[in-house]
């Protein structure tokens, strides 16, 4: 087949330049100029520093605070670092797994230790880990779940956490794709913009 | 009631309703018809032609057609394994990643230009920008050209009548590139981005808290992945990451993109044969098939994981929560949106995961399973998808001729001996692949050790890698820990037996129908358009998948299922 090879090294080198780097290179290009903020991430900023993007989530572990779903990302050395930005995945336990059922259960515990007043069903979303473990939602029941913790936590009056809460409810697109949500980056900073960073429990 | 199934209807609606005229374009473009486009990009076109020094009318037939496709994927694997083994030495590398190992290098290379794009790399651990783009993008325009391009083959096989010549391979990849792929991809890059998704050549970000937030030209590779029908993701998490499928609307169109240009397909291929109820009647058979998949898969998700009952957790969607297995699953998409990308990418060949396949429920894993096992032919890789259905078709009208005892035909081609042994090898190549892959690994320690779930899930663990790569999908249950020797080596091998095993009897075929005379219609011919051909078509490709798999399924996925209320 010596009489294709040069017809074969050039559409190889053509189609390279043409779908490796003009099309990316050219989509970089316009895609900053279109929607720069989109194309860099999505970053918020607070003072002039990057402190987050909108998109991913964030690991929050204090009782003032929302928690967000469950992360099982590893670091480089397969320790567990929750919402690691440089290393996505899951857990990929089997739905039979006894650790996956035991894992959850752990969960719940954590949640009824840190609010035992909370006493009603936990929602799924909010034991289980993400696929890509950096989930920056929770659903709307599972931010309401913890609104009598924060509350608390914050000395603030529940209704008000829960109509931030409210304030924070994203529906489905179009009202059918995908799912009621609530981002949990947001809704902590909001908490911070209103009630102040460093409000104490006031009892 | 979640809203996945209203979600589920208004993907099959608009997923139709675009077939038609992206079906029509591309009937354009691969029959030397003139399309909007060509005002801009036919001087390029043009110049490409001269610098390989061809005509755009020179004939090939079946072989110099098949080696033409073969030379440019022994390129492209040579190319992707430099750039794997260079890279820390290469531009475009803020995060310095170092050079890949090999076996990874191989593995992640015959995966790319077989179409599979399994990933036992992950991505923004692994490679830099210059790979992502300059290997694997390059890989995913050409091997999905190169499905559309065997695609092309294949039906002027049928249609022409005494001749000789297949086409011109070269024109074929160079138009699919030009005129279909690159700029549905850059429209749906561009729109991505403007959802999230992430498209820019920066470092990695340290925020003020000390989150590492990776970077890269996503958006370009992503948009591409999913029309190309290639499903490799730019992050490890493929598109469950937000930066490469940041919201609803996002994941929607992106599950769009993955069956859209197989769907159209079926339009083309009734374009081509100038018959466009043979085109519907394929598609009405995908549509069925596919249906009847998401039904199954969505009430599985949906309904959640029986093993988590009794914990004091609630898995029942309302108004303000999803419910369902949520185990691996993004919340944006919910168990609805998963499970609808989980069989639209295991119809076609796609391979991307937006939420893990190996957390789903048995039943709701048996889906993805059973559709790559089928030989994804239900709508299917581009290209790649509607030649695998075809060899059906001809099965279908083969067993229909033995039930009169007449040579069957189909599209006016005698369909004799020699095609059916084409077909046949085509089908049933890739089933062996699958069965004696899983067999060997069961019986080998080293294979044994990869897997990471206890009990039938393990073994569903090995079989869904054998599926998947034989069948050149790329999705995986994950949690079996395939970046060593034996799988890295193994499924690479399962991979160009799955690419090359069917693409070379495929064309061999269009090279024997291509010599036949035309037969007119008789009374004898079983019309290949109407509800009763549909019907056997359907029982066809179940009957081969059923007898094939399901033993291998009842040892994993059902045994699973019936197990499940029990663990505690």
């Amino acid at each position: 087949m010596n009489f294709q090879l040069r017809p074969a090294l050039v559409a190889f080198f053509a189609l390279s330049a043409l779908t490796g780097l003009a099309y990316p290179l050219g989509v970089t290009g316009l895609a900053g100029a279109l929607f720069p903020h989109r194309a860099q991430g999505s970053l918020i900023r607070r003072n002039g520093q990057v402190i987050g993007s909108e998109w991913i989530g964030q690991s929050f572990t204090a009782p003032r605070d929302f928690w967000g779903r469950p992360s099982v990302t590893v670091d480089t050395q397969g320790r567990p670092l929750p919402y690691n930005g440089a290393g996505s995945g899951g857990s990929n336990l089997a739905p039979s797994n006894p650790d996956l059922r035991k894992a959850v259960l752990d969960r719940i515990t954590t949640l009824r230790t840190a609010d035992p007043e909370a006493t009603g069903p936990v929602p799924v979303d909010l034991v289980t880990a993400s696929g890509s473990g950096l989930d920056p939602h929770i659903s709307p029941a599972s931010a309401l779940f913890q609104a009598h913790r924060v509350a608390l936590a914050r000395g603030l009056d529940e209704a008000r956490v829960r109509g931030l809460v409210a304030a924070h409810v994203e529906g489905p697109q179009w009202g059918v794709l995908g799912e009621p949500r609530v981002n949990v980056l947001k809704l902590n900073l909001a908490l911070d913009d209103q009630f102040g960073a460093n409000n104490q429990k006031s009892r | 009631m979640s809203h996945a199934w209203s979600q589920n209807l208004l993907y099959l609606a608009l997923l139709l309703s675009l077939a038609y005229p992206l079906g029509t374009h591309m009937a354009k473009v691969l029959e030397d018809g003139r399309t909007l486009l060509h005002p801009i990009l036919r001087p390029l076109e043009r110049g490409i032609y001269r610098l390989m020094g061809i005509h755009e009318d020179d004939e090939m037939g079946w072989k110099a057609y098949a080696w033409s496709i073969t030379l440019i994927k022994l390129l492209g694997l040579a190319a992707v394994f430099l750039l794997m083994k260079t890279q820390a030495a290469l531009p475009l590398n803020p995060e310095r990643q170092a050079n890949v190992a090999s076996g990874l290098s191989f593995n992640t290379d015959v995966s790319f230009i077989t179409n599979t794009n399994w990933q036992a790399y992950g991505g923004e651990a692994t490679l830099s920008y210059l790979t992502q783009m300059l290997g694997l993008t390059v890989q995913n325009f050409i091997s999905a050209a190169t499905g559309i391009a065997v695609l092309a083959a294949l039906v002027r096989g049928i249609t022409r009548r005494s001749a000789a010549g297949l086409g011109n391979a070269w024109v074929d990849l160079v138009r699919s590139t030009l005129y279909i792929l690159l700029p549905l991809s850059f429209a749906l890059a561009l729109f991505l981005v403007s959802q999230g998704v992430i498209q820019n050549l920066s470092a990695y970000l340290h925020t003020a808290g000390g989150q590492v937030l990776a970077m890269g030209p996503a958006a370009s590779q992503v948009a591409i992945k999913m029309l190309g029908t290639n499903g490799g993701g730019f992050f490890g998490a493929n598109a469950a990451h937000p930066f490469e499928n940041s919201s609803p609307l996002s994941n929607f169109v992106q599950m769009l993109s993955i069956l859209l240009i197989p769907a159209a397909l079926c339009v083309t291929f009734g374009h081509m044969v100038k018959d466009r109820r043979q085109g519907w009647a394929l598609l009405a058979a995908m549509t069925v098939m596919f249906v009847g998949a998401l039904a199954v898969c969505t009430q599985a998700e949906v309904k959640g994981n029986p093993a988590l009952d009794g914990l004091g957790m609630t898995q029942v969607a309302s108004l303000d929560q999803p419910g369902g297995n949520m185990e691996g699953k993004e919340l944006r998409f919910g168990p609805g949106g998963s499970a609808l990308w989980a069989t639209a990418t295991t119809a076609a060949s796609n391979g991307s995961v937006n939420a893990m396949h190996d957390s789903f429920t048995p039943l709701g894993g048996l889906v993805p399973l059973w559709l790559m096992q089928l030989g994804e032919v239900v709508f299917g890789g581009v290209g790649s998808g509607l030649y695998g259905m075809l060899m059906f078709a001809l099965v279908a009208v083969f067993v229909g001729g033995l039930m009169v005892g007449r040579t069957p035909e189909y599209l006016g081609k005698k369909v004799e001996a020699f095609e059916m042994k084409m077909a046949s090898i085509a089908i049933l190549l890739p089933c062996a692949a699958v069965l004696i892959g899983t067999a060997i690994s069961v019986l080998v320690p080293a294979a044994v050790a990869s897997v990471s779930n206890p009990g039938p899930h393990g073994f569903s663990q090995i079989l869904y890698a054998w599926s998947s790569a034989s069948n050149n999908n790329g999705s995986a249950f994950a949690g079996l820990n395939t970046n060593t020797p034996f799988y890295n080596n193994g499924l690479a091998v399962a991979m160009l037996l799955g690419r090359f095993g069917v693409i070379w009897p495929v064309l061999a075929l269009a090279g024997s129908l291509v010599k036949k005379k035309h037969t007119p219609e008789g009374l004898g011919t079983l019309p290949t358009h109407t509800p009763l051909f549909v019907g056997v078509l359907i029982g066809v490709v179940l009957l081969v998948g059923a007898l094939t798999f399901i033993p291998a399924l009842a040892l994993g996925p059902i045994a699973e299922h019936l197990t499940l209320r029990s663990i505690r």
